[in-house]
């Protein structure tokens, strides 16, 4: 129980990963193929929300057990999915869809040139 | 595996680490104890992002949510739950 997954090399390439890529998403299974209901109503959001897939990064935790546990510790989060945008976590599948009804989400996108204005 | 945590240890725990004033837990699984929808209300979310929110509530259930499969949250102040009592 005490074994920590988030190793210093890991922590150093999702430190990467989420600064480099606008919006990255952990979860369980692929966009195409989500393997969890909360990780396919994260796809779907952002899908409705008119957003690019080719601009988001995405990892399926369940081919990797090293990362599934890392990132859990990285975010200090402690389910997946999990949604990082332009750098910062916003959250898991509540958060997304609370911010998804109140425009919120929205307003991020749009203000990080993400989606455009319909 | 333990066998799970029940749905009165869960409400108590979020009552009495978050000092809500009330307390919805929904078992979703069908009975097997693993799947839990909660709606939280409580002063101590006054002025506090969603995220942060969430943080402490998950911060709060820590060792019980790493028992579950899923667990999902709604998160209130008094205020804003008075609020949504008023439009139902």
């Amino acid at each position: 129980i005490l074994c920590r997954y988030l190793s210093e090399s890991l922590k150093k390439s999702l430190d990467e990963t989420v600064q480099k890529n606008d919006v990255v998403l952990f979860m369980k299974g692929t966009p195409e193929r989500p393997q969890c209901g909360f990780s396919r109503a994260v796809v779907q959001i952002l899908h409705a929300q008119g957003l690019d897939f080719s601009k988001v990064q995405t990892f399926n935790v369940l081919e990797d057990n090293e990362l599934r546990e890392g990132v859990k510790e990285y975010s200090q989060w402690p389910t997946v999915p999990q949604v990082y945008i332009k750098g910062e976590f916003i959250g898991g599948c509540d958060i997304v869809l609370n911010m998804h009804q109140s425009g919120e989400l929205e307003d991020l996108l749009l203000k990080g040139g993400l989606v455009e204005e319909s | 595996m333990s066998a799970g945590i029940t749905k009165e240890h869960l409400e108590q725990t979020l009552r009495e680490k978050l000092s809500a004033d009330h307390v919805e837990v929904t078992d979703t699984s069908g009975g097997c104890g693993q799947n839990y929808d909660v709606i939280i209300v409580s002063s101590i979310f006054e002025g506090k992002t969603l995220l942060q929110k969430h943080r402490l509530v998950n911060d709060a259930a820590k060792n019980e949510i790493a028992q579950l499969h899923a667990f999902s949250q709604k998160t209130y102040t008094p205020t804003q739950w008075v609020e949504l009592s008023n439009k139902k």
